[in-house]
C-alpha cells in the first residue's frame, strides 16, 4: 500500500526536553522528556487526568506550552528561532504546520454538517488547494482503505461510532500527514466496533507511518507498538519495549496501573 | 463491515398472524361540548362582521390597487434590505463580541446595549431628525452633501430598522456559533485550517441551523414593524391604504386590504423558511423529514394502495 516513510531522516520526530504545561494553577505536564523516532509507533499509557492527552495536543501547538522545547522533524513547534530568540508564529505559521500532522480525536469530531467524502475532501481543497476532482480521488481511495467506500455520501449521523473514526482517520490521512496523533481513539466506541478502527491502525503501522498513540488498548499497545511511556501526575514515570513494560514493568506505580486495566 | 444486520423482517415475524382487539372506546364527552362552544363562538364572530358597516366590495376592488401594490413592494423592499443589513450587522458585531480584542468586544457590547436598548420608533425618529444636529454629512474628501439630501425617506427607513435588527441578529449569530462544539473547531485546526477557513466552513454553517429559526421570526417581525416607516414619509404598504382610506372615508376597509397583505407576506415567508430550515439541517438528522408536498404525495399513495389482508 501506500509509503508514509516520507521525511523521515535520522532526526527524531518528535522531540521534547523538560516540557511543562499548566492551565492556571493546575500544572498538567511536570517536564516530559521524549523522542519519538520516524516510523515508531509510539504508545502513550496512563490514568486519566496523568497529562498524556494534553502533551499529544502540544505536539500540533493546540496547547502551547508553558517552558521547555517541542520540536516535530526538527522544527519547534509554534516558535521559530533566530540566534537565541524565539519568535511566536503567526496563526497562519501555526496552520501551515498543522498540515503535515493529522490528528483523530477521541469523540471523532467529523463535521456533521458534510457527508464522509465531503469530510476527507475538505482540508485538501481548503488548505491545499487541491482541485475537487483529485481530491476526490483520493477521498474515494482512503475511504476504501478504511472499509468505507459504500459510505462516502452518508452524514456522520448516520454511521455507527466505529465508521465515524475511520472516516476521521481518512479525513487527517488526505492531507498526507508525516505524523499521526491519535488521542484515545478507541475509548467512545462499542467494544465491538474498536476492532475495525485498531485494524485501520495497524495497516498505517505496516505502512510505516509515524505514530503517536494515546491509548487504553494493551493489546494494541503490545501488538502494534515499538515504544511506550507510561505517564502519571505529569511526569514520565517508565518508558521503554511496550512489551517489556506491560509483562515486566519496573515501578511500583506502573504495576498497581496495569493490574488495575489489564 | 460489522453492519450487515439484515434489517428485513424476518419471514417469521411477517407470517405471525393476530388478532385487534375490540373495545368500546372511552365516550369523550368534554372534547364534544367544548368543540360545540367554539363553533358556537365563532359563528357569532362571523355574524357580528356580516352584520357590521364593512363595505366588503371595497376591500376587493382596492386590494390590487396600484398605490397599495407599489406600497406593498416598498413594504417588501424595506423589509428585505434592512433585514440583509441587520444580518450583515448581525454577523459582523457577533464575531467582534466573541474576539479576543477587548477593544472590539465592548464595541459590539455598546452597539448591542444602545440599538437594543431604546425602541425602534424612537431611533426612526432621530435619523429622520438627523439634519437638525448636522447640516452637512462629511467624509472628507470622498463624499460631502447636505444632510437633508442624504437622508431620503428609504435611507431614514434603511438605516432605523437595519441598525435595530443588527443587534438582535449579534446576538442571534453570537448563541448560534457558541452552539457549535469546541471540538469542531479543534478537528478544523488540526487539519490546517485558518481561523477565517474554519469559521467559514465549520462553524457558521453549523451554527445556521441554531440562527435560521429565530431569525425567521425576526424576519416575520421586521414585514411587521416596518409599517413605523409611515412617520418617516416612506410610503409603505400602511401609509399606502391609510392615504386611500383618509381620502375615501373607507377606514376599516383599508385596514382590511393592508391585513390581508401582511399575511399573505407573512404566510409565504413562513414556506420559505421550512424549506431554509430543512436544507441546514441536513446532516443533523439522520432522515430529513418530508416536505409538505412529498407527505401529500405519499398519503395519495396509501389511498390508492390495496386493502393489505388484515
Amino acid at each position: 500500500m501506500t509509503d508514509f516513510s516520507k521525511g523521515a531522516g535520522s532526526q527524531p520526530m518528535v522531540k521534547a526536553e523538560g516540557v511543562h504545561k499548566s492551565f492556571g494553577l493546575a500544572h498538567i505536564l511536570k517536564g516530559i522528556d521524549l523522542e519519538v523516532a520516524p516510523r515508531e509507533v509510539f504508545c502513550l499509557i496512563g490514568p486519566s487526568g496523568s497529562g498524556k492527552s494534553t502533551f499529544l495536543r502540544c505536539i500540533n501547538h493546540l496547547e502551547k506550552i508553558n517552558s521547555g522545547r517541542l520540536s516535530v522533524d526538527g522544527e519547534l513547534v509554534g516558535y521559530r528561532q533566530k540566534g537565541d530568540k524565539l519568535y511566536e508564529l503567526k496563526d497562519r505559521e501555526v496552520a501551515a504546520k498543522r498540515r503535515d500532522i493529522g490528528m483523530v480525536f477521541q469523540r471523532f469530531n467529523l463535521f456533521p454538517h458534510m457527508t464522509a467524502l465531503e469530510n476527507v475532501m475538505e482540508a485538501p481543497v481548503m488548505v491545499k488547494r487541491e482541485s475537487k476532482a483529485v481530491a476526490r480521488e483520493r477521498a474515494q481511495r482512503l475511504l476504501d482503505r478504511v472499509g468505507l467506500a459504500d459510505k462516502a455520501q452518508n452524514y456522520p449521523s448516520q454511521l455507527s461510532g466505529g465508521q465515524q473514526q475511520r472516516v476521521a482517520i481518512a479525513r487527517a490521512l488526505a492531507m498526507e500527514p508525516k505524523l499521526m496523533l491519535f488521542d484515545e481513539p478507541t475509548s467512545a466506541l462499542d467494544p465491538e466496533l474498536v476492532g475495525d478502527v485498531l485494524d485501520v491502525m495497524r495497516g498505517l503501522a505496516e505502512d510505516g507511518m509515524t505514530m503517536v498513540v494515546v491509548t487504553h488498548e494493551m493489546g494494541f499497545a503490545r501488538e502494534v507498538g515499538d515504544a511506550l511511556v507510561f505517564m502519571d501526575d505529569g511526569v514520565v514515570v517508565e518508558a521503554g519495549n511496550p512489551r517489556d513494560v506491560l509483562t515486566n514493568p519496573q515501578h511500583d506505580r506502573t504495576r498497581s496501573f496495569l493490574s488495575k486495566v489489564l | 463491515m460489522t453492519d450487515k444486520i439484515d434489517k428485513a423482517p424476518g419471514p417469521a415475524a411477517a407470517q405471525t398472524p393476530y388478532e385487534d382487539i375490540r373495545a368500546i372506546p372511552v365516550r369523550r364527552y368534554g372534547r364534544w361540548v367544548s368543540g360545540v362552544v367554539v363553533v358556537v363562538l365563532l359563528g357569532w364572530l362571523v355574524y357580528a362582521f356580516s352584520q357590521g358597516n364593512v363595505m366588503w366590495g371595497t376591500v376587493g376592488d382596492k386590494l390590487f390597487d396600484s398605490s397599495v401594490l407599489t406600497g406593498l413592494w416598498h413594504t417588501v423592499l424595506i423589509s428585505v434590505t434592512a433585514m440583509l443589513l441587520g444580518l450583515v450587522l448581525g454577523v459582523l458585531f457577533a464575531v467582534m463580541r466573541l474576539s479576543k480584542n477587548p477593544v472590539t468586544g465592548a464595541v459590539a457590547w455598546l452597539y448591542i446595549w444602545f440599538f437594543r436598548g431604546t425602541p425602534v420608533y424612537v431611533q426612526l425618529l432621530m435619523w429622520f431628525n438627523l439634519a437638525l444636529i448636522f447640516q452637512y454629512l462629511n467624509l472628507g474628501p470622498i463624499y460631502k452633501n447636505e444632510m437633508v439630501d442624504v437622508m431620503t425617506p428609504f435611507v431614514v427607513a434603511l438605516l432605523g430598522l437595519g441598525l435595530n435588527e443588527g443587534a438582535y441578529m449579534a446576538e442571534i449569530v453570537r448563541a448560534g456559533i457558541q452552539s457549535v462544539d469546541e471540538g469542531q473547531t479543534e478537528a478544523s485546526h488540526a487539519l490546517g485550517m485558518t481561523a477565517g477557513q474554519t469559521m467559514r466552513r465549520v462553524v457558521l454553517p453549523q451554527a445556521m441551523r441554531v440562527i435560521i429559526p429565530p431569525t425567521g421570526n425576526e424576519f416575520i417581525n421586521m414585514l411587521k414593524t416596518s409599517s413605523l416607516v409611515s412617520v418617516v414619509q416612506y410610503v409603505d404598504l400602511l401609509r399606502a391604504t391609510s392615504n386611500i382610506g383618509a381620502n375615501s372615508g373607507a377606514v376599516m376597509e383599508m385596514l382590511f386590504v393592508a391585513s390581508a397583505w401582511y399575511l399573505i407576506l407573512t404566510s409565504i415567508f413562513s414556506v420559505g423558511q421550512y424549506y431554509l430550515e430543512r436544507r441546514f439541517a441536513r446532516g443533523s438528522l439522520r432522515s430529513l423529514p418530508p416536505t409538505p408536498w412529498q407527505r401529500i404525495k405519499a398519503n395519495l399513495g396509501t389511498l390508492r394502495r390495496p386493502e393489505v389482508a388484515r
